[in-house]
């Protein structure tokens, strides 16, 4: 009995939360798509100190992460190589990892730290102080007021941090090649023979859908913060997990469809 | 029919599998302060959240201006009410002027010039036009009480929803926010609602009340405070209404 009724009860907080999230996704892709035909609806001053937060704020840490990725995978790869004397392909190998997979993955990860958490957190404060529920007896839809400006500086903010920290990546994997005896400019002419316009673009296009993914699951979290006391830090720390989870699961399908469209 | 700004008949309050408060019928007259009471938890605040929208009523009907609150009503009944809660709720990432020009962003053609005299106006209203670019978090908890009566009473709404604004003030202050809300009455001719458990707030500003009592789930008294008080059959209201000695005498 006690099996059957746990189960029950497990069962029905999952349809619960699943119609919870069905509603949120339709209300908020709702939002997004009235932007277009009302633009004066969409709140700018709320999306420029999101992107300020996110993008402006994360520079340092992202390309600090950068630098770091780009020199750890320089040191690592460059032990292996060097036993064929082939050092001066870890740039090949840098410039494909960091601008295929690992600049916006890491990037996303950072962008989910810091700014989904944040997203959420302040949406689950906002609940707990009964700021959204003045917005509904206002007449102003809480998603509407508040979701677009957050996911569209997410995805904006992506792309451009994910650029920094390739860049810095980059130049912290030429710093080592350097001192290995490489030279900048042969380091230089390997990036640009490996690299194309498709897999920077491809790779900066991933980075839109982790932020979006970001953006999303951190003002789901802080929508759906419960009015207790570790309220707005389950939020944000479920909009963390949740981030990176959904970043990985995404990343994984997107190299599947490379792979089936063999690019 | 009367006059009548809000209207409750046979309604059940509470949530989806937990009532509250069953059968409450009573109705609020245009022009009116009109308090909710009782001890706490006796959902009080509950039957205000089915006023202003926010959950829907388990049974019965219930009209604010001559509409129930519906997915096609509600634009039109968010424009008509306004609500102070009892935290104030204001926007943290706003200044004390932007929180009231919200509402005359969102809803009024005014340009930004007249939005702002307005929403000045307002604040001067609440004896707060200084504090006007001072953040939430840089004034009281009264002030910032004031300043949410100010953002309700933007879009000039027929009825004004308080939830507990004593709650956490000195006398002092929990007096001072009577008198504003008399002074906005005598002035605005706005009806107010106000959930309340403060019997010197009551008898001060109050035409009239109903009581609510958690144990017989249900509403227990309507009327004059003072007739309440001196007259009620009810040997509990009688008793909450002169606990602490002569209140309102």
């Amino acid at each position: 009995m006690g099996l059957v009724y746990s189960t029950g009860r497990r069962a029905a907080s999952f349809a619960a939360s699943f119609r919870d999230t069905c509603a949120f996704l339709g209300e908020a892709f709702g939002a997004m798509a009235g932007v277009a035909p009302r633009p004066r609806s969409f709140r700018f001053r709320d999306f420029a100190l999101a992107f300020q937060r996110a993008a402006y704020e994360g520079l340092a840490i992202t390309s600090g992460i950068g630098l770091l990725l780009g020199i750890i995978l320089a040191f690592e790869s460059a032990a292996a190589l060097r036993t064929f004397g082939a050092e001066v392909y870890v740039s090949d190998l840098l410039t494909i990892s960091l601008f295929r997979e690992l600049g916006p993955l890491v990037t996303a990860i950072v962008l989910a730290g810091r700014s989904g958490s944040a997203f959420a957190a302040e949406i689950g404060v906002m609940k707990v102080d009964e700021e959204l529920d003045a917005l509904t007896t206002m007449g102003l839809p809480p998603v509407r007021f508040l979701v677009p400006p957050r996911v569209f500086a997410a995805v904006l903010a992506m792309p451009i941090l994910t650029v920094c920290a390739e860049l810095a990546g980059l130049a912290g994997g030429a710093g080592v090649l350097q001192i290995m005896g490489v030279p900048v400019p042969v380091f230089w002419a390997h990036v640009k023979g490996t690299s194309d316009l498709f897999m920077v673009g491809f790779g900066l296009f991933k980075s839109c859908i982790f932020g979006f993914l970001v953006g999303m699951i951190g003002c789901g979290a802080g929508l759906s913060t419960k009015q207790a006391a570790d309220g707005v830090g389950v939020a944000a720390t479920s909009a963390v997990v949740a981030g990176i989870v959904a970043i990985a699961v995404a990343d994984g399908l997107l190299a599947v469809v490379c792979h089936v469209w063999g690019v | 029919m009367g006059d009548y700004i809000v209207e409750l008949e046979n309604v059940d309050a509470g949530y989806p599998g937990a009532t509250i408060l069953r059968d409450v019928s009573f109705s609020v007259s245009r022009g009116e302060v009109f308090a909710l009471l009782g001890g706490s938890g006796c959902g009080k605040s509950t039957i205000m959240k089915h006023m202003i929208g926010l959950n829907p009523v388990l049974a019965g009907t219930l009209r604010v201006a001559g509409l129930e609150w519906g997915p096609r009503t509600r634009a039109e009944l968010c424009r008509k009410i306004g609500v102070m809660y009892q935290s104030g709720a204001l926007f943290g990432a706003m200044t004390c002027l932007e929180n009231v020009m919200l509402p005359l962003e969102e809803f009024t053609s005014l340009k930004a010039a007249a939005r702002r005299e307005k929403a000045m106006a307002l604040l001067a209203d609440v004896e707060l036009a200084d504090a006007a670019d001072k953040m939430p978090q840089e004034i009281s908890g009264g002030m910032k009480k004031r300043v949410a009566i100010a953002r309700a009473m933007a879009l000039e709404p027929e009825v004004v929803f308080l939830d507990e604004p004593s709650a956490g003030l000195d006398p002092i202050t929990s007096s001072a926010l009577d008198d504003l809300i008399l002074k906005l009455r005598r002035e605005r001719r706005t009806t107010f609602v106000v959930v309340t458990h403060e019997l010197a707030s009551i008898f001060k500003i109050a035409d009239r009340c109903a009581m609510f009592d958690k144990a017989r789930g249900g509403m227990i008294a309507l009327g004059a405070p003072a007739e309440l008080r001196d007259r009620s059959p009810d040997a509990f209201v009688r008793r909450f209404f002169n606990r602490g000695g002569s209140n309102g005498k």
